[in-house]
């Protein structure tokens, strides 16, 4: 039977250390949507969402109440909306029009996000998603709460470099199309090399097309619960560390499997994956910078930075598998500079660069994430940035990722606000010494040979 | 069995288990065990409860617990047993 300190340290965890489930997110397949009449997809779409998805928000909000444990967001993912509208779609108009059918589904439907509106092109792009990305400044500053990624790249096919320099373009576009709110279109903008076909979290969550008519995957979340655990290994060494971290990674992803199989049962909507990601939020005490500090840094970002990042990881990894069968989407260390306290610190104070995060993403979750650049960096440079990281991910074999916003008419020493669990950010240095001969060459870079690791 | 663990945490007053156990056998929710201890200076109390044969509904039952805590001044919580048994029980 339970005993009280059981029962004590699981409510100090939610009440004191932010333990929460940071997202149930719905995965709605759009496929049987598709037609090639612009105004009947959109109805189309409209209606399956707000169908499938009408109980969503109100059973996470009964399951929170039932079980006491905040559940801070319901999402939606649908198929990447280049498969379902590239038929139909001949204009940038028509994509716009599709991106406001699925943010007004969203907000009927009462979610927080919905993401999807999304192409993958990692070896080539087709007429219809190159027209999608070029529609993506209109289609992110004329809607709310619609997320948008783009996948440039894959172990197996290479990068599309010619997908790599017109997103450098776009993400300037958008940031300019919402300069007027700390260029925040691009926070919704995620530039992936091998993106997860199951990932719960956004802006870079879709439903991938090896998945079925619908799904329920569950983010969970805890960087609070790992620091104040690691109060107790202080001193310690490497072996207690992480037995510790892998203990409590295993208690949070129990909370987030209860959570999925009560919600897929509830819905009657089958259980896909866990993703048991530390997931931080700008609140002090909630934040992976903290946990890489209690480790034993200073200040994250200093040397030692990387090899605690990538004990963390496996460990929060080793820790989680064994809680759920179904673990998948990003899994590991979230390192999103404006929404943890501590790494937003760092990087005012200058111990944190973007070449250091950028070795950070080779043994974190993703990449990348949530930095705040000068708004006059050049498309160039931002293509650069991008190829850096998606060549990083196709040679490790992992899921990398670039958001960066170039906030517009803002310089080093300013700096973003983004609000709410999308914090706020120092505008960081970026290095603009010139790749613009490299970016525009045109082509792909080939995959990678799979034999003679070094 | 539905399981339910509810705890109470606050300043010890009298008459907190009283109040508690008069709801719970107004609502049909059977009391099964009760523990309590001092931690970090505060009260502590837990109790394991079945509610299989209560004709409220949860939901019901957690907010008016919530609600007589408010009244007592102590943090009464009622959450369903299998968080706590995911989390501490392989």
């Amino acid at each position: 039977m339970l005993n009280i300190m059981e029962v004590h340290e699981t409510n100090q965890m939610i009440e004191q250390e932010k333990l929460d489930v940071r997202t149930i997110t719905m995965g709605i397949s759009l496929l049987d949507c598709v037609t090639d009449d612009v105004p009947t997809l959109c109805d189309n779409i409209y209606r399956k969402i707000t169908t499938t998805a009408h109980d969503l928000v109100a059973t996470g909000k009964a399951i929170e109440r039932d079980y006491g444990i905040p559940i801070v967001n319901k999402r939606i993912t649908v198929t990447p909306i280049s498969l379902v509208a590239g038929g139909a779609c001949t204009t940038i108009d028509d994509y716009v029009a599709v991106a406001h059918a699925l943010d007004r589904a969203a907000k009927e439907v009462g979610v927080d996000l919905i993401g999807g509106f999304s192409a993958l092109v990692s070896k080539s792009m087709t007429a219809a998603e190159r027209l999608l990305i070029r529609s993506l400044p209109r289609v992110l500053s004329e809607t709310d709460i619609v997320c948008s990624s783009v996948n440039v790249g894959s172990t197996k096919t290479g990068i599309d470099m010619n997908a790599v320099e017109l997103m450098g373009h776009i993400v300037k576009d958008v940031a300019a199309a919402t300069a007027d709110n700390d260029s925040y279109g691009c926070v919704k903008l995620v530039v992936f090399c091998n993106a997860p076909d199951d990932n719960p979290f956004m802006a870079g969550g879709f439903h991938g097309v090896t998945e079925g008519d619908a799904v329920i995957n569950v983010g969970v979340s805890g960087p609070g619960v790992v620091s104040r655990a690691l109060d107790e290994a202080r001193g310690k060494d490497f072996e207690f560390l992480c037995e510790t971290i892998k203990r409590t990674a295993f208690k949070i992803t129990r909370v987030g499997q209860l959570v999925a199989q009560e919600a897929s049962r509830r819905l009657g909507v089958p259980f896909g994956i866990i993703d048991l990601s530390l997931a931080p939020t700008p609140a002090v005490g909630d934040s992976v910078g903290e946990v890489l500090e209690k480790i034993g840094l200073a200040q994250v970002g200093g040397p030692g930075t990387t090899a605690a990042l990538a004990m963390l990881n496996d460990q929060v990894k080793k820790g989680g598998i064994m809680a759920s069968s179904y673990v998948g989407g990003l899994s590991g260390a979230f390192i999103p500079v404006s929404e943890d306290k501590n790494m937003i610190d760092a990087a005012g104070s200058g111990n944190l660069t973007i070449e250091k995060l950028e070795a950070m993403t080779c043994v974190c979750s993703v990449g990348l994430d949530m930095i705040a650049i000068p708004g006059d960096t050049t498309a160039a440079t931002i293509s650069g940035i991008i190829a850096d990281e998606a060549a990083i991910g196709m040679v490790n074999q992992k899921t990398t990722a670039v958001r960066v916003i170039p906030v517009a008419g803002k310089g080093v020493g300013d700096s973003a606000e983004f609000g709410g669990l999308m914090g706020y950010a120092p505008i960081m240095p970026v290095n603009n010494s010139s790749c613009e001969e490299f970016v525009t060459r045109g082509g792909r870079i080939p995959a990678p040979i799979h034999s003679f690791k070094n | 069995m539905n399981k339910a663990i509810i705890t109470v945490v606050g300043q010890d007053t009298v008459g907190i288990i009283a109040r508690v156990c008069t709801y719970l056998s107004q609502s049909d929710v059977n009391v099964l065990d009760i523990s309590q201890t001092i931690i970090d200076g505060f009260f502590n109390m837990m109790m394991i409860v079945d509610y299989s044969d209560s004709d409220k509904d949860f939901g019901t039952v957690v907010d008016d617990l919530d609600n007589l805590g408010e009244k007592i001044g102590v943090r009464i919580r009622c959450q369903r047993e299998e968080i706590f048994t995911k989390m501490h029980r392989i």
